[in-house]
């Protein structure tokens, strides 16, 4: 519908409205995270959901201690490679639609423990992560941010044609592979479909990160 | 503590038992008591029961990994040169073995003194590194021995549950032992430096081949 055309109307006491901006305004509006932190990030999580900083103000205050009820699942803190089974694992058990926001610089990366021998290179080489938040740890008005940054990113879903969410197009996985434990690693050590840059290297150039596959955002 | 008081106490209370005060050379002077491993679980037991020092609360355990180690040192030696006597200085070496260390923090609450710091040495650091647990005499040392059994590798006998706590059960090798050989899953990162930019540079060349 005509943006001009629909001020317009409510000018002349008209409302209008479409099934697509009801659905995503009453989605982005209820996103009920998983209860669950990993490190201290989750501190500061905890912190935005109380009073000063209030998360619930963006339809987020109810934590969910079910996967089955929850529809945005927090990675907030360290995911040692001893976790990250069951981290998969609690992914595939929510229900579609479901989102995820990487909190801190060791959730989207390892962080300061990259390279240790117990800790995960990010998460996002297991699950698709929509938000990414660096900071060590991030502030509460960073994951404030990235809430809303999450909510735009659901207002700007189409329910159809090509670019339609996961959860509305049947062909698309919602559940992933979960990592098993091996001999000093998990196997497999990443999602080749979630996480398959390949590194190009240039003649007397720096090296670029080429990517294919699913985009992220 | 009197460390040389309690010394004595133990080795009158507990027959046959060795033990040795190891001084620390750094400001805080914490010494310690290395005890054999025959008896640990009796001097534990002594340490903890008697109406004296009664240390009723184990705060800490941990471990330490000593590699196999070479003390070099310059000794004057009488030597025949040229026909005449004279002093040469000479270079000896003594290696000695390594071996893992498990050491305890003991305090007591009722008579609020502490720390005495225990320390137990397995033989060597392959083949025997088996230690007596003190579970049994501090119940608190239980998840900090299973730490150190995961971590160092040390098997403290008589342990009610000695399990992996902190990695998996199937992992392999213990990874706070210096010799550990971290896998290579380097990947190329930007910003790296030093080794771990040699690292990623060659994970690099391999992902350009491919």
């Amino acid at each position: 519908m005509d943006p001009e055309l629909k001020i317009e109307l409510s000018r002349q006491g008209i409302f209008t409205t479409t099934l697509e901006e009801l659905y995503n305004w009453g989605r982005k509006n209820s996103v009920w995270p998983l209860t669950f932190g990993l490190a201290c990030c989750a501190i500061e999580m905890i912190a935005t959901t109380m009073a000063r900083y209030d998360l619930a103000r963006f339809g987020a205050e109810v934590f969910r201690p079910s996967p089955r009820q929850a529809d945005l699942m927090i990675v907030a803190g360290t995911v040692t490679k001893k976790m990250a089974p069951q981290i998969v694992r609690l992914y595939n058990q929510m229900p579609e639609p479901k989102y995820v926001i990487a909190m801190g610089a060791c959730a989207i990366s390892g962080g300061p423990f990259k390279q240790g021998y117990n800790v995960l290179k990010g998460i996002d080489r297991y699950i698709p992560v929509d938000v990414h938040i660096p900071g060590c740890p991030p502030r509460p008005e960073a994951l404030m941010d990235a809430f809303i940054t999450l909510q735009k990113k659901i207002d700007a879903q189409h329910l159809t044609g090509a670019d339609r969410p996961r959860h509305l197009n049947a062909d698309e996985p919602s559940e992933f592979v979960v990592p098993e434990y091996g001999a000093h690693d998990l196997v497999p050590s990443k999602n080749l479909k979630l996480w398959n840059i390949i590194y190009k290297t240039t003649p007397n150039g720096p090296a670029t990160a080429g990517e294919d596959g699913p985009g992220k955002d | 503590m009197d460390l040389e008081k309690i010394k004595s106490e133990i080795e009158a209370a507990v027959p046959g038992c060795s033990v040795r005060i190891v001084l620390n050379g750094s400001p805080c002077g914490q010494h310690s008591l290395l005890l054999s491993r025959e008896r640990a679980f009796d001097v534990a037991k002594f340490l903890r029961d008697d109406p004296e020092l009664h240390l009723d609360y184990c705060s800490n355990v941990t471990g330490v990994d000593w590699l196999d180690s070479e003390v070099s040192e310059k000794v004057k030696v009488k030597q025949v040169v040229d026909g005449a006597e004279q002093e040469v200085e000479e270079i000896r070496k003594t290696r000695s073995p390594g071996y893992l260390e498990a050491i305890y923090h003991l305090y007591s609450m009722e008579k609020k003194h502490g720390p005495l710091v225990l320390r137990l040495r397995t033989e060597n650091r392959t083949a025997r590194v088996s230690l007596p647990s003190l579970t049994p005499v501090w119940r608190s040392a239980e998840f900090q021995e299973r730490e150190i059994f995961d971590l160092y590798g040390i098997i403290f006998e008589g342990h009610p549950d000695l399990r992996r706590i902190l990695m998996w059960d199937g992992f392999e090798d213990h990874p706070m032992r210096k010799d550990y050989v971290e896998p290579n899953d380097y990947e190329y990162e930007p910003t790296a430096h030093d080794v771990v930019l040699e690292k990623s540079m060659h994970a690099r060349a391999i992902a350009g081949q491919g």
